[in-house]
């Protein structure tokens, strides 16, 4: 017995939510061209953006609660629902933290160019791969692809941790231009949360993929407690 | 209070069709088993070999061991009708006898275990029909009015009420609230809730939504073996087989 009308549900909830990972990326890559070039029509782009972001999560949203209400999906395809939404606010956000980065790189273009200790493009990259992997994870329901965004997480958070020690001290050495460091922190900052919200996304995937929940380093599978019936 | 079931290699046939094959499971105690499976998986057959009603069937027959609380179900000299006392059953499709008054309905298996006295049998009706959460709608109406003349599911409350007259150790129901509508489904589920405290109760049902609003544990069957048993959240969130897996998400087949 197939679920025809069912299925189609869930590929279009898939394709959906795969059609908003692009744009989030899109606006990523948007908001990180608009620092480098010093742009800000860049940077109107990533408004734009996060307006059919937004939009696509409320479609998302409405697709997922239909499929639940009508449905019941059960098991694999009650983690997947499940997975979407959380997904789906995870990719809103990272529309948002794009919006923050356009939005400092604007600042930015309203002040002299500073001397920036910090590799942002290379922090970018990391990022985007986080979220690249993460939603490819998600394309071909591979637990091993998300496990290996789960573990670049460091590697950014590390990168936020340098760039916050190296631009306080150039905050001390040259306090007039104190705006701008804190435009390019507040990016570094911005960057860092794409990446956890990537690892929420991978975390999601594996959920779906093989019922564990391995949230906050933790890994809780649903063992059946001591007195649980017996299984066959 | 109730009682746990051990359940070990049962097999049971028809004629020469095996029906069941190896089945071993426990059951907790004050707990609400559900059995789930496709038409023909032996669910069915299996509540029916806890209280000794598959052998009634001409040709069928079976082998292995039921325990139940205390009793040794299929012990030799066991008696077969004190069996089906202290296990009560609901079936289908309400059965009242149609032409006895709703307090004779209940009253009736009291009346065949020898119960008698007009106050201990008005005393066993209330408190069955109380939990039986019948009570309210038909106090007035007791003697007046027959089991056929209720609602389709009120006549099922009252054959609750009648299992209950008895005392069981353990309530078996064979898809308790299929031919009832969403209200009076919600009002059987809502007692098998209730009924848990005082007993234990095994469920047959098509409805994978009914088990999974009213059972702690949940038996996937498929022909005749059982595949998996566990927790109810873990059977309908990440069950282990995969067979479990493409029956309850609809792939099955």
């Amino acid at each position: 017995m197939m679920r025809t009308r069912f299925q189609q549900g869930l590929d279009e909830l898939k394709v959906r939510l795969l059609e908003m990972g692009g744009m989030a990326e899109a606006a990523i890559e948007l908001a990180a061209d608009s620092y480098r070039k010093r742009d800000g029509r860049l940077a109107q782009q990533v408004f734009e953006r996060e307006k059919l972001i937004n939009q696509s999560e409320r479609t998302i949203d409405e697709m997922a609660v239909d499929l639940l209400a009508m449905q019941q999906p059960m098991a694999t395809d009650l983690r997947f629902v499940l997975a979407v939404l959380k997904i789906n606010s995870d990719l809103e956000r990272v529309g948002d933290l794009a919006v923050n980065i356009a939005q400092r790189s604007l600042d930015l273009t309203q002040e002299p160019e500073i001397d920036v200790p910090v590799d942002i493009a290379r922090m970018t990259t990391a990022v985007s791969t986080m979220v690249r992997r993460a939603l490819e994870s998600f394309l071909s329901a591979k637990s091993d692809v998300a496990q290996a965004v789960l573990e670049m997480d460091n590697i950014v958070d590390r990168m936020k941790d340098e760039a916050f020690i190296n631009l306080v001290s150039q905050m001390k050495s040259h306090p007039e231009q104190i705006r701008a460091y804190l435009d390019v922190l507040l990016i570094t900052r911005s960057l860092e949360r794409i990446a956890d919200h990537a690892t929420n996304i991978a975390e999601d995937v594996i959920f779906w993929v093989s019922g564990a929940d391995v949230r906050h380093n933790v890994r809780f599978s649903q063992e059946p407690d001591a007195d649980a019936p017996r299984r066959q | 209070m109730g009682v746990g079931i051990e359940v070990r290699n049962l097999n049971a046939w028809f004629g020469k069709a095996q029906v069941l094959n190896e089945i071993n499971i426990k059951v907790s105690p004050n707990a609400v088993t559900a059995v789930i499976g496709p038409s023909g998986c032996g669910k069915s057959t299996f509540i029916r070999c806890l209280n000794r009603l598959h052998e009634i069937v001409p040709e069928a027959r079976l082998t292995g061991s039921v325990q139940v609380g205390d009793m040794d179900v299929y012990a030799p000299g066991q008696d077969a009708v004190d069996v089906r006392r202290r296990i009560g059953m609901v079936f289908q499709k309400p059965n009242p006898f149609p032409t006895m008054s709703i307090y004779d309905n209940v009253a009736a298996g009291l009346r065949l275990n020898g119960y008698n006295k007009r106050h201990d049998l008005d005393v066993a009706v209330e408190s069955s029909l109380q939990m039986a959460a019948l009570w309210d709608e038909v106090k007035d109406v007791l003697k007046k009015k027959s089991g056929s003349s209720l609602s389709g599911g009120q006549q099922q409350r009252l054959c609750i009420a009648r299992a209950l007259a008895v005392q069981p150790e353990l309530l078996l129901m064979d898809e308790p609230a299929s031919a009832l509508d969403p209200i009076s489904t919600g009002k059987i589920e809502e007692l098998i809730f209730q009924l848990k405290a005082k007993y234990t109760v095994v469920i047959v049902t098509h409805n994978m939504q009914q088990a999974a609003r009213v059972a702690d544990h949940t038996g996937f069957f498929l022909m005749g073996k059982l595949i998996e048993y566990d927790k109810t959240e873990k059977i309908f969130t990440t069950p282990s087989d995969k067979r479990t897996e493409d029956y309850i998400t609809g792939r099955f087949g």
